[in-house]
């Protein structure tokens, strides 16, 4: 009866550590097993994506509605080349919708913001979105504010 | 006389030199043998089960009330901190990191360390100063393959467990406080986390932190006991020596290990 105890107390300790892995796994980093049948393929080129990583989200009106997964530079152009993944369920979206880089909060991340434009042909599977905003770059925003300054004093 | 004291001296010093160095090999070939030397776990399932309950099971109770304690006070810093740059929601992803990259396995191997291989240490050194282990060996029953390798297996399997259990709930006890206490928004603790935690970046990184700890941590415990001096002192010595040398090595071991997985070199 004491071994009977012993053994169950053993085995409950291993489902904890069993347990323990994929709460680790699925709810602290989101390792979702969502296939990626339920997905679509947008690219979108930026001048500049300063800040901007993998794995990134992507919304809509506030919403999450996929994420980036990958980025690499457009040789022909010189420009970022984003890699976008969306929801099937947002399939919708016009071929003028607008993409921008946004931050979260003051030194939050970046993610990306889509907006959607007034055409009535919508964006397909591998489609690439156009209209895009770079990210805000601090040292250029100082930079111009600088120059205007120089400039009003010159006046 | 001067001369011969100075050469005495060094002769100390040279011969303290060689035990240390003895003591590395025994403990090896002391591992070897417990390990691969003899044909596995003697007693088969049984054995481990028993060494898996005293060593695993029974140092849950400490795990789990420290990783709820870490995990509260991490938000709670992490909130004052961070709520003067306003940037507060990131509290669950630096709660998340902190437990999983470095307190998860750290402060498990050493709280693991002065539960379990502090009591593993007296519970041989005590076998051996009775007489216990030879007379196994009379009997032509092997100590190594009996006594020592469930210890072993046990607190290998044990350890890397105890450290995801002690994450899961320091990460808990932080949503507890940062959440429900002190108002961060729910979603924004979880999706902060989710994003900026990788599965095999950080929680496998962890995992194999740990496994080196279980490793470390208990092959130092069963030698130290293995390897007293069969008397009280002896045994309080080992006991001293397996919570001191297991402490020092899991704190420079994750060093090296952090420069290793997270250093970028």
């Amino acid at each position: 009866m004491q071994n009977r105890t012993m053994e169950i107390g053993v085995g409950l300790f291993l489902l904890a550590g069993i347990l323990a892995l994929l709460l680790l796994a699925l709810r602290v980093s989101g390792l979702s097993p969502t296939a990626s049948t339920d997905t679509y393929k947008l690219y979108a080129n930026f001048d500049n994506i300063a800040g901007l990583t993998v794995r990134a989200k992507v919304t809509m009106a506030g919403v999450t509605i996929g994420k980036v997964t990958a980025i690499d530079l457009d040789r022909d152009n010189y420009m970022a080349r984003v890699t976008l993944q969306l929801e099937k369920a947002v399939d919708n979206l016009p071929v003028d919708s607008t993409a921008s880089i946004l931050t979260a909060g003051l030194l939050g991340e970046k993610y990306i913001g889509i907006s959607v434009g007034g055409e009535d042909a919508i964006l397909k599977d591998g489609g690439t979105i156009h209209d895009t905003q770079s990210s805000l770059v601090l040292e250029d925003l100082i930079g111009k504010f600088l120059l205007n300054t120089v400039s009003k004093d010159a006046k | 006389m001067r001369k011969t004291s100075l050469m005495s001296r060094i002769g100390l010093f040279g011969r303290a030199g060689i035990d240390t160095v003895a003591v590395l090999g025994r403990s090896a070939v002391f591992l070897f043998h417990a390990l691969l030397g003899r044909g596995g776990i003697g007693g088969g399932f049984g054995l481990l089960i028993k060494q898996l309950h005293s060593v695993g099971v029974m140092s849950l109770v400490i795990i789990v009330v420290s990783g709820i304690f870490i995990g509260m006070v991490l938000a709670l810093q992490g909130f004052s901190i961070l709520s003067s740059y306003g940037s507060e929601q990131a509290v669950g992803q630096m709660v998340a990191l902190t437990l999983l990259r470095e307190l998860g396995p750290v402060v498990t191997a050493l709280l693991f360390a002065g539960r379990a291989g502090s009591a593993l240490t007296a519970e041989i050194g005590n076998m051996k100063s009775t007489e216990q282990l030879s007379s196994l060996e009379m009997i032509g029953v092997d100590p190594l393959k009996y006594i020592i390798a469930p210890r072993l297996w046990a607190g290998f399997i044990s350890l890397p467990v105890l450290a995801m259990i002690f994450s899961v709930v320091g990460i808990w006890g932080g949503s507890w406080v940062a959440v429900d206490w002190l108002g961060v928004y729910d979603g924004s603790y979880w999706a902060n986390m989710q994003n900026s935690v990788t599965f095999s970046g950080d929680v496998i990184n962890g995992i194999i932190k740990s496994i080196v700890f279980a490793f470390v941590v208990t092959w130092i415990a069963v030698f130290q006991g293995y390897d007293c001096e069969p008397t009280s002192e002896g045994i309080s010595r080992a006991t001293t020596k397996t919570v001191v040398y297991a402490s020092l090595a899991v704190l420079g071991l994750d060093f090296i290990l952090t420069a290793l997985m997270f250093g970028d070199f």
